[in-house]
């Protein structure tokens, strides 16, 4: 909230807020992330820590974990990414609905890892596009909080907040009113 | 069960002499008599291992090891088979627990089991054109397009070699806290090509 275009003007009578819709957009979107576990590798195993009580991603919104793309909007990529499997992490990517972000947690998911090898791909950001990366092998929960909570102020801070693009192609959400 | 039982019935069969275990080369035309005659006569019931192997100064550049235990008996049994033409019988009717481990050579090794039911790669993807633990296959592996053509054209993505940076790296030897793995040939790295 600190950082929030929100603002009250006493000037204006009838207690009306004034504000950007990107920034109520972002808001809202930044405190109900729904996240999709890609558990590919060990990552996987400090994610589901991070869901439990000692960790508690609930306390930032975004403990609705769902197993179904189509209700999720942020793809965290935990564990190696295989050659074999980058087309199915591409492809539940492709149903997941705008606007969508990914996490790619850990050294494997950002890079390949210690996977040099004819069998790994070289960082999932080959295939779909990464907005946070997490460091570690694995990453404790902090760190994937902490990422969690770069994203958080990544989506509150997107301009045109519509608007994304992957190597050269922009994808536009449109709101319904 | 002492090697002169196994070798009696099967007189072509070849003692190598195991240290650990009585170890045998059997010609592929014997395997399924001999896994036969050790799983129903000598008690050699539970398949532990069956695994490809490479030898590339052979005549006979694949083979296939197999584990047998006995679980009553508690002893083991190793048998060798060459692959003659890169082809061995398989031993799936007998053991059924050899299914996915004659997959898993076929997929790395390329060695073809007569008989299988269900031949096909079982870890790279259907259609990958090499086997890669062969020695002559690099580790970082050979440029081929990626499996879904879909996938491929919109990420403009191959399946690529992957960085080495002077590796593949192996223990120095000695104690492990005394030194970290590292490349044998270090003239080289991403910023300087090898010569």
């Amino acid at each position: 909230m600190v950082k929030s275009d929100f603002g009250y003007n006493s000037k204006v009578e009838g207690e009306v807020i004034v504000t950007r819709a990107d920034a109520v957009v972002n808001w809202v979107r930044s405190h109900s992330v729904w996240p999709m576990p890609m558990g590919l590798a060990c990552c996987a195993i400090e994610l589901m820590a991070s869901g439990g009580s000692r960790f508690d991603i609930s306390r930032f919104g975004m403990e609705v974990m769902r197993f179904s793309p189509r209700q999720a909007d942020c793809m965290i990529v935990a564990g190696t990414v295989t050659y074999k499997m980058a087309e199915v992490v591409r492809r539940i990517y492709d149903q997941m609905a705008e606007p969508k972000w990914v996490v790619a947690m850990g050294a494997c998911a950002s890079t390949g890892g210690m996977y040099r090898s004819y069998a790994t791909l070289q960082g999932v950001d080959n295939i779909v596009p990464v907005d946070v990366y997490i460091s570690g092998c694995p990453p404790r929960p902090e760190a994937l909080l902490d990422g969690m909570m770069l994203l958080q102020e990544k989506i509150r801070n997107e301009g045109g907040s519509l608007r994304r693009t992957f190597r050269g192609r922009t994808v536009e959400t449109k709101i319904v009113s | 069960m002492d090697a002169a039982t196994l070798l009696s019935r099967f007189p072509a069969a070849q003692d190598l002499a195991g240290k650990d275990m009585p170890t045998f080369r059997v010609a592929g035309a014997d395997l399924l008599a001999a896994v036969r005659f050790l799983r129903d006569e000598q008690g050699f019931d539970l398949l532990a291992d069956l695994c490809g192997a490479e030898w590339p100064d052979r005549p006979t550049r694949f083979g296939v090891v197999l584990h047998l235990l006995s679980t009553a008996g508690k002893e083991y049994v190793r048998l060798h088979v060459d692959a003659v033409d890169d082809r061995v019988p398989s031993v799936s009717s007998l053991h059924p627990g050899a299914n996915w481990h004659e997959r898993e050579a076929y997929d790395m090794f390329g060695i073809v089991f007569e008989g299988h039911p269900d031949p096909r790669r079982i870890l790279m993807w259907d259609g990958y054109p090499f086997h890669p633990l062969r020695k002559d296959f690099p580790l970082a592996g050979i440029e081929v397009p990626l499996p879904a053509a879909d996938v491929a054209a919109v990420t403009g993505q191959t399946v690529e070699p992957a960085p080495m940076m002077g590796g593949p790296f192996v223990s120095p030897g000695g104690k492990l806290s005394e030194g970290e793995p590292s490349a044998l040939d270090q003239s080289w790295n991403e910023q300087q090509p090898k010569a």
